[in-house]
């Protein structure tokens, strides 16, 4: 009889790795899975319709076999490639949108002890990860060859680059709260109960990151690149079956992925909220663990619904003013601001081993 | 020997897309292949330990400035037969520039790695010490010692910014603009109008 506990203990460092890569992507398969169900479920309740009912997983809860029963009808469906397409490059161009969406969890902190890559550098990889999703939209919409498609990936990649810059200046001030570029460390900088988090010092960097993380994943009330209303369905108009599917999976990867990432930079991570408080701190409410993970990911998921469910799409032009002389602007002020903080050693700059 | 191995197939890919990037006759296919140009050097600085250095390649390279580039490449109209001619007509400038560099490189490797330098290519990587970050490596030198070459940097970069505007924007004349303090500043009141009204006529 093998202890699994021992057999664990026993793999090496990179077999570890490995196996919690399994697990990590394995999960999200199936989580985006149920986020669609989910999506559908809360809007339909707050359009005050009922959603997808009918499909039951053996016979229980209905409305949960919906995504699956969806995942096996895209796998069946006829991948169409348009005569004037550029063959190669409509093929690759959905694999080239997965890939980052994904390989940013190597440096995410999922709990105390639970992370890939314990990379020095992992803000920075984040960030030129994000970056680089743009890609896959753009050489979507040019292999196509249809002027929708074209259309869609222009105002992606427009949007895309102009958010960007306002996301990285938001985290140039979660950089300077925490003091590092490791994720585990501004996730363990941020422990003192939910006060202690960064959202409170930071929270109009909070705003101009969340915003910028709607407007990165194409979102609505971003989803211009989309636009069902103006040019069809934007860059993926002429894709079909699994290829269309690979987009979806990469949009709702990114969605979890921007959600994860907004907890672990302004809300603590795995910390609990009531770390260090009398009586409850000693509780379940205080300790560290993927629950409370696992539960504000929910949450920012949920907003993501709930701002598709309420507000009206952005018009173009009114996005880039946005991104550009709102958002921006934001940053740069609250960057001074925290400038000053520091010096007077205000917040997060007065614990002891900052200086 | 693991990193070894990883790079010289990070090389080979290297070379291969450096190849293709100059070879293709095809714009949006060159810009592809500088893209992959871009993240396999990344990784190759990867395996020396040069991770700061790496990122900001392929963050700004890889995720700024050739989203631009394809941009504009691809919404160019290009015939490819037109840009079939005369492709070779300016092959003999592009030997003369690839034979500089490699003699610039040549004498940086015999400057540093010959005489009585410090280099010894034959003794292979030496491991970084375990607290060692590159990037505040980086920023300690960076903000002291070149302060003012970073700073000369920045206002170049700015001027160029400044240049670039100014030399593209021009003002016509009789050309409807929006407002845009007035846009956001319109009230419900000022555009819908709600009107009351019998059902039917009255008798």
């Amino acid at each position: 009889m093998i202890n699994p506990a021992k057999l664990w203990f026993a793999l090496p460092d990179y077999g570890r790795s490995t196996v919690w890569i399994v697990v990590i992507t394995l999960v999200l398969i199936v989580s985006v899975a149920l986020l669609t169900l989910w999506e559908r479920k809360v809007i339909g309740w707050m359009q005050l319709r009922r959603g997808p009912n009918r499909v039951r997983i053996f016979g229980l809860l209905p409305g949960v076999g919906q995504p699956f029963a969806d995942v096996v009808k895209l796998l069946l469906k006829e991948v169409i490639i348009p005569a004037n397409a550029n063959k190669v490059l409509f093929r690759i161009a959905p694999m080239i949108a997965l890939i980052p969406a994904f390989a940013a969890w190597a440096v995410i902190p999922l709990s105390p002890e639970v992370v890939v890559s314990k990379a020095d550098a992992g803000l920075l990889y984040l960030l030129s990860l994000t970056s680089m999703g743009v890609y896959g939209v753009i050489v979507a919409g040019w292999a196509t060859n249809s002027k929708y498609a074209f259309l869609g990936a222009m105002r992606s990649a427009a949007q895309m680059v102009a958010y960007e810059i306002a996301m990285g200046f938001a985290l140039v001030g979660v950089l300077m709260a925490a003091g590092s570029m490791n994720l585990g460390t501004i996730v363990r900088t941020q422990e003192g109960g939910f006060l202690a988090w960064n959202w409170f010092w930071l929270f109009p960097l909070l705003m101009v990151y969340f915003i910028s993380g709607v407007a990165e994943t194409n979102r609505a009330p971003f989803d211009v690149a989309e636009g069902e209303s103006e040019i069809v369905a934007g860059f993926h108009v002429e894709y079909s079956g699994i290829a269309f599917a690979l987009f979806f999976l990469a949009e709702y990867a990114n969605m979890i992925l921007i959600s994860a990432l907004t907890a672990v930079f302004f809300f603590g991570g795995w910390q609990g909220p009531f770390q260090g408080w009398p009586l409850l701190g000693d509780t379940f409410l205080g300790q560290p663990s993927f629950f409370w993970f696992g539960l504000k990911i929910f949450v920012f998921l949920f907003f993501f619904l709930w701002f598709r469910a309420t507000f009206p799409r952005y018009r173009y032009d009114q996005i880039m003013r946005l991104g550009w002389k709102a958002l921006i602007p934001v940053t740069l002020v609250w960057i001074a601001v925290e400038m000053l903080l520091a010096a007077y050693r205000i917040g997060p700059w007065a614990r002891p081993w900052y200086h | 020997m693991l990193i070894q191995v990883l790079f010289h197939i990070f090389a080979v890919i290297l070379l291969l897309a450096a190849l293709g990037m100059i070879t293709a006759r095809n714009p949006v296919y060159s810009a592809l292949a500088l893209v992959m140009c871009f993240v396999t050097s990344a990784a190759i600085w990867l395996l020396i330990e040069a991770e700061f250095l790496a990122v900001v390649l392929v963050l700004v390279y890889v995720g700024a400035v050739m989203v631009l580039f394809l941009f504009v490449v691809m919404m160019l109209d290009i015939n490819l037969a037109e840009l079939r001619q005369g492709f070779t007509r300016f092959a003999w400038l592009g030997w003369v520039t690839a034979a500089a560099v490699i003699v610039e490189i040549a004498g940086v490797v015999w400057a540093r790695g010959g005489l009585g330098s410090t280099i010894d290519a034959r003794a292979g990587l030496v491991p970084l010490p375990a607290g060692y970050s590159n990037t505040q490596a980086l920023g300690s030198v960076l903000y002291t010692r070149y302060a003012y070459p970073f700073e000369l940097a920045a206002v170049l970069l700015l001027v160029a910014i400044v240049a670039a505007i100014a030399l593209t924007m021009r003002r016509r004349s009789g050309l409807k603009q929006q407002d845009i303090g007035r846009q956001v500043a319109v009230r419900r009141e000022d555009r819908v109008r709600l009107v009351k009204m019998d059902a039917e006529k009255r008798p």
